[in-house]
């Protein structure tokens, strides 16, 4: 994996592990990008991991474009070295799968997708092979997601499958990007889930929508008071399906306070990982479970 | 003291120099896209440069003041007027409590900076009282304002009228307007021929022009060299693993409108990027009309860092002019 190195503007040091996606690559970038963090090199200012990337912002005035892109290639050959384990955190968030809200949405913005006559849902479980959407919801909340990248706007997740690449879901974006899209719906457009963080325009897949707020810019969210953000690159994400009971409960819960996502701390091994994805999987969603 | 907000004009908000730090997680730095503009205008009513004021697109507001005030207007050529008595732009003026404060229309640039002396005493968010609408974060009530608002204004800084920002500080794009950048990122996915193409092309500022970014048309559509999309990118040659975009940016999504990422820039995406606007000529952006032409030009890093110190060393004047 050749890492690219490319500047933006005079500010920007933009630094490419891999062009095509890959849990490896996503590793790498990540290790990097902690690197640099870590080295606390005298006038980067801002660090920004993504998927199989990441970017650095710097004070030219400080510190020459050269000597940073110096003191980050010196960085790169530990980080090929770097064991591939990150302590993280696993939280389970739960998701009402074919919720009205999105469904809403989608039909008004039928003529911008590909499959006019269906739904999102309808149209991802089709072109990914699934028998039924019943099916394709198993699979999507079956197996844990990485958060490879925040960021398009506030507390946005990109979320990446941690299964084998050919059992990864992949659904083109929306033709033409809709105009709307509810808070916190669970979106996927080419091999990346996402939660919307707030409502807005989209042009990823619908498939349903979490009573659970990520981006709370008053702070006033019981889990978001000490910052207003939830996720950080290398969560590891389960959805759980939910029907409408449960998240009208659940928003309920979240309105007066009580609502807690359940987190458990994990050393995640990329290794491991590797060797047995089903049953490390399962070790994972144990965990959230208590055990 | 306070403002009364009588009309809001097109979309006025609250900004000051932004709140760097927070990218890694979809919060954009923000703050007034004419950081230069922003600096004169508080300079010149006594306060910090780096003060919240307000910052208005294409049409002024209208403001009811309910203690005398120093006020001064900069960046784009729209005249302010104290009921109804037109005022020099670039010079700190008296309003009267009781007094309206009113724009006639604009002339040239796009966005004027409203300096009060205390400043624009909104609640801070993550060290900024810039408005980020999107997120519903900083600002007046996290959005841009509206009749009826009323502004809490900071302690007068005792700072008097008839100051001045000279001539030479005073600078808008020409015609058409340069925008320097420095080819990178994803710039090699373009053919030689879109290469040439992108920088001789004249192009043409597009009506989607706001904070987030700025769109181009009217010049050749791009073509790409040939590949076999990477996994993960999606079909569209102008597709890429979703990677973080720097401030200033260009992307082209489907290769046909170059889009240029301001202060309230979306932190990463799915397209391409042929290149960024280096950090000397941001500023200029954020006083770009729709319609008006517009150039790229091609500058290597020493150039854009010449760029930049000559910058830096012109608002050094300006401040020691304005000490």
């Amino acid at each position: 994996m050749s890492v690219r190195y490319s500047f933006g503007g005079d500010e920007h040091l933009f630094v490419e592990c891999s062009d095509e996606m890959s849990l490896d690559a996503f590793f790498k970038s990540l290790s990097m990008a902690k690197g640099v963090r870590e080295s606390g090199i005298k006038g980067v200012t801002e660090i920004c991991p993504a998927n199989a990337s990441f970017q650095i912002k710097f004070d030219p005035d400080i510190i020459k474009p050269d000597d940073v892109l110096a003191e980050v290639r010196s960085i790169e050959g530990a980080a090929e070295k770097a064991e591939p384990v990150i302590k993280t955190r696993i939280v389970e968030i739960p998701v009402y799968y074919n919720d009205p809200w999105t469904h809403e949405t989608l039909m008004r913005f039928r003529e911008r997708h590909q499959d006019p006559t269906g739904t999102d849902l309808d149209y991802a479980a089709r072109i990914n092979d699934f028998g039924s959407v019943d099916d394709f919801v198993a699979a999507h909340s079956g197996s844990p997601w990485f958060v490879s990248m925040v960021g398009f706007v506030a507390g946005l997740p990109f979320m990446y499958q941690m299964v084998e690449r050919q059992r990864q879901i992949e659904v083109p974006k929306y033709l033409r990007p809709r105009t709307d899209t509810p808070k916190l719906t669970v979106g996927h457009g080419g091999c990346f889930g996402c939660i919307y963080s707030v409502r807005g325009a989209g042009g990823y897949q619908m498939f349903g929508i979490t009573p659970m707020p990520i981006f709370d810019p008053t702070q006033t969210t019981s889990y978001l008071r000490d910052f207003m953000v939830f996720f950080r690159p290398g969560d590891i994400v389960k959805f759980k399906p939910i029907g409408r009971d449960a998240y009208d409960q659940a928003v309920e819960d979240v309105d007066k306070g009580r609502f807690a996502p359940p987190i458990r701390e994990v050393n995640f091994d990329l290794r491991e990982f590797s060797k047995d994805i089903d049953g490390y999987n399962a070790r994972l969603e144990g965990m959230i479970n208590g055990h | 003291m306070a403002i009364k907000v009588l009309h809001h004009g097109l979309a006025t908000s609250v900004q000051d120099l932004g709140r760097p730090g927070y990218f890694h997680l979809g919060i954009p730095m923000g703050g007034a896209m004419d950081r230069l503009a922003l600096r004169a205008a508080n300079l010149l009513v006594g306060n910090d440069e780096g003060a919240a004021g307000l910052e208005a697109v294409f049409m002024g507001p209208k403001l009811l003041f309910t203690e005398d005030a120093v006020v001064a207007v900069t960046g784009a050529d729209m005249p302010p007027k104290v009921d109804g008595v037109v005022q020099p732009g670039w010079t700190a003026f008296e309003v009267k409590a009781g007094q309206e404060l009113s724009f006639d229309f604009l002339k040239s640039g796009a966005r004027i900076y409203i300096a009060v002396s205390g400043g624009i005493d909104v609640p801070e968010a993550l060290g900024s009282r810039s408005t980020y609408a999107i997120g519903a974060l900083g600002g007046y009530k996290g959005r841009p304002l509206a009749a009826g608002d009323e502004l809490p204004v900071g302690a007068s800084t005792g700072a008097v009228a008839g100051r001045s920002v000279a001539e030479e500080f005073r600078r808008g794009p020409g015609s058409p307007a340069e925008l320097r950048v420095l080819p990178g990122l994803y710039w090699d996915r373009l053919t030689e021929e879109a290469k040439d193409g992108f920088f001789a092309d004249e192009w043409k500022v597009a009506p989607e022009a706001d904070r987030m970014g700025y769109r181009f048309r009217g010049g050749r559509k791009m073509s790409f060299v040939d590949r076999q999309q990477p996994f993960g990118a999606g079909s569209d040659p102008s597709n890429i693993v979703d990677s973080c975009y720097p401030y200033g940016s260009i992307q082209i999504p489907g290769g046909t409108e170059p889009i240029i990422l301001h202060r309230d820039a979306v932190s990463g995406g799915g397209y391409f990027m042929v290149g960024t606007v280096i950090s000397a000529d941001m500023d200029l952006i954020g006083q770009l009309q729709p319609h008006k032409p517009a150039r790229f030009v091609k500058v290597t890093m020493d150039e854009a860092l010449a760029a930049r110190a000559e910058r830096k060393a012109l608002i050094d004047r300006m401040r020691a002019s304005l000490a």
